[in-house]
């Protein structure tokens, strides 16, 4: 395993109150897998990234148990400046908005070439060099004459291609992308995806896709884990989770994505709200919304079980898994 | 040109087309060629030729065939706009230079400057040579201020002041802005235990008034240097820029792309250096131009009440100070020194006001 997460925790400490953002997630990708991990808003999706690349906020935010393992080393325990040394040159992060997550007022090729200078030495000049092939890889046209260029100088999508080039400069093992194609319309969505997924396969790397587009992972992702109120509540190859969902949340996500043959009929929606994580339900964090919740959903918390049947290797997190799997 | 245009304005290059992932060496004719082929129309065309102008504009007034369209000298790179890109501060110094008000202001602090460097250049006489035969005589041919109660040169005395005001001003200034800042910033990036002492300290310092703060500190003061009185005002003034600068830092740091750096393996040095200190600067500049017009005011005010800089410092607070007795009788002494503080405290603050509309990316 590349990269293997147990059994994390995350809290925020607020005045209100804990919030605990994430809680006991487990998950591993291995090199050149792709893993999506799927859920609302305010599942837990970006902590736990934040968590895994150690840029969490802290205080408020704190880990209060759990591993993350990269490549057999338990990153927790690292010293911040070991860390440091991790992030970027070995794993790496692309955040949703690329126009934000550009500063405004140093060049692309300034930021890029920042990548090399920072964790090779690199003399500027190199640095620009390397800044200039960087964007060629990632097909910017006219990369040697728009290096000088400012960020908002450049569309959407290809400020997104320059967030995964920086990404992608050290040629880390691990690249975790939260929400890439969130902030781009959808044909541009298409490019950047597939430079992602074609640039992950020529570099062999492990690829954790956060997302909350059920499109996009179908046709990227190898692995899914679907995450809810903090948890994991379902992982499975995809296909398999297409095929039959075992846990009702994630039967409920893949009714309610808009299909061209159901023209005229109202969209299907998973009734109620995401819990809040300052008072997250009792028992399975799913019952108020499940449409199979029984006494025992109230009361145990469900352990992430192990499917048999449906697929290799694969987890559901429902004391009715099986009821789900068939129908 | 004659076939398109050009828009007025300087060209932000349109976001060119998202080539499709396989264009990777084409040029521009085939990507032309590709946005026209939408056949959109209307709105499409008119984008078309836009970005045709636009491309080709840079190019134009040295290359003969700007209707020759692609494959001039632009090569292979015709895709890119050509223009020097511009960053943040390119574009406040394009504003700034169109603004009447900065234009105004500057030349006015520019002349202030080089009459505190080289007085003499303007006036030949000893500001410290009095006659009292002369004392309070109005205008005459080589003294046009007249003569104050003791008798020296006003226009004389009024050049030289300047030399003070711009001292202590730029200096008082700097120090509160290096301090302030440095304070500030270190405290809004690390927050945490000191940035709660480092505000409840700046709240202590907004307590004390400043005059009644500088009549009773300076008091005990018996050199007669320019120095007590601009160290009175950096430990006064300090707060007023820890706190902005410590609000901009906090607010810098919650960009995406101070996570994104750090993600990518910043180190905090970095990070505060190369990210947070070039986006969040420009308020500190702002307030610091302006604070700049009020500290000269203050020196004078100080002067004015004897606490600050003291004879023989040549000071229009000291001018002013010993002019108001003889107010009714020899009004132009007050006059010329009052009238010079006040057209500096104003061209400072006025160019305060330019900067921060050049700076104020909200006002864009």
């Amino acid at each position: 395993m590349l990269l293997e997460v147990r059994d994390l925790h995350v809290e925020f400490r607020t005045r209100d109150g804990v919030a605990r953002a994430v809680n006991g997630v487990t998950f591993g990708v291995d090199e050149g897998e792709t893993l999506a991990v799927l859920g609302e808003s305010g599942s837990g999706k970006s902590v736990t990234a934040q968590a895994v690349m150690g840029i969490l906020d802290t205080p408020p935010g704190r880990i209060t148990a759990g591993e993350i393992l990269f490549r057999g080393q338990d990153l927790l325990k690292f010293r911040e400046e070991d860390r440091r040394k991790v992030r970027g040159a070995q794993m790496a992060m692309i955040f949703q908005d690329a126009l934000s997550s550009l500063n405004p007022v140093l060049s692309v090729g300034a930021q890029l070439g920042e990548m090399f200078t920072v964790h090779r030495g690199a003399s500027r000049k190199d640095a620009r060099a390397k800044a200039v092939e960087l964007m060629d890889r990632v097909r910017i046209p006219g990369a040697a004459a728009r290096v000088g260029d400012y960020p908002h100088q450049f569309s959407g999508g290809m400020r997104q291609r320059i967030m995964i080039a920086m990404a992608l400069a050290l040629e880390p093992a691990l690249i975790i992308a939260d929400e890439p194609t969130t902030a781009l319309d959808v044909t541009v969505q298409a490019q950047v995806m597939d430079l992602l997924a074609e640039l992950q396969r020529e570099l062999h790397m492990g690829l954790v896709l956060i997302t909350h587009d059920l499109g996009v992972v179908a046709d990227v992702a190898d692995r899914i884990a679907v995450m809810y109120a903090g948890t994991i509540v379902e992982s499975a190859l995809v296909h398999d989770i297409y095929k039959a969902p075992a846990h009702p949340y994630t039967k409920g996500l893949l009714e309610s994505i808009p299909r061209l043959d159901q023209k005229g009929r109202e969209l299907y929606a998973i009734k109620g709200l995401p819990p809040n994580l300052l008072h997250i339900p009792p028992g399975c964090a799913f019952n108020p919304r499940c449409p199979m919740a029984r006494d025992v959903c109230r009361t145990d918390v469900p352990p992430l079980y192990e499917v048999t049947g449906a697929g290799p290797d694969r987890r559901s997190a429902c004391h009715f898994w099986r009821e789900c799997l068939d129908g | 040109m004659p076939e398109h245009p050009t828009p007025p304005e300087e060209p932000r290059p349109l976001p060119a087309m998202p080539p499709g992932p396989h264009l990777p060496g084409d040029g521009p004719a085939s990507e032309d060629g590709a946005i026209a082929a939408t056949g959109m129309g209307g709105a499409m065309d008119l984008a078309t030729e836009q970005g045709d102008s636009l491309r080709k504009g840079p190019a134009g007034p040295g290359a003969p065939g700007g209707a020759g369209g692609p494959g001039g000298p632009g090569g292979p790179d015709g895709t890119g706009p050509q223009e020097k890109p511009r960053s943040l501060w390119s574009d406040a110094w394009r504003d700034l230079r169109r603004n009447p008000v900065f234009i105004i202001s500057g030349l006015v602090i520019l002349f202030l400057v080089v009459i505190s460097l080289w007085p003499s250049l303007i006036a030949s006489g000893n500001p410290l040579k009095c006659d009292l035969a002369k004392s309070q005589e109005g205008s005459q041919p080589g003294h046009p201020f007249g003569y104050n109660g003791q008798g020296c040169d006003v226009y004389t005395r009024t050049v030289y002041g300047a030399r003070v005001s711009v001292t202590v001003g730029v200096c008082a200034t700097l120090g509160v802005a290096v301090l302030g800042s440095v304070l500030g910033g270190l405290a809004g990036f690390f927050g945490g235990a000191w940035d709660a002492i480092l505000s409840r300290i700046t709240d202590i310092f907004f307590a004390i008034p400043v005059v009644l703060g500088g009549l009773v500190l300076l008091s005990v003061v018996t050199s007669s240097t320019v120095w007590p009185v601009i160290g009175f005002m950096v430990l006064l003034g300090w707060p007023q820029l820890s706190r902005i600068a410590r609000g901009s830092v906090i607010s810098t740091r919650q960009n995406d792309y101070v996570q994104a750096a750090r993600a990518l393996g910043a180190s905090n040095s970095r990070m505060m250096l190369r990210h947070i200190t070039p986006n969040a600067v420009a308020p500190v500049i702002v307030v610091a131009t302006i604070a700049l017009g009020t500290y000269i005011s203050l020196e004078a005010t100080l002067s004015f009440l004897g606490v600050g800089l003291r004879p023989p410092t040549v000071s229009w607070g000291i001018d002013i100070s010993s002019a108001s007795q003889y107010i009714r009788t020899a009004p132009h002494a007050l006059l010329w020194p009052a009238g010079a503080l006040a057209v500096t405290v104003l061209a400072f603050i006025m160019l305060g006001d330019a900067v921060r509309d050049a700076l104020d990316p909200k006002l864009r």
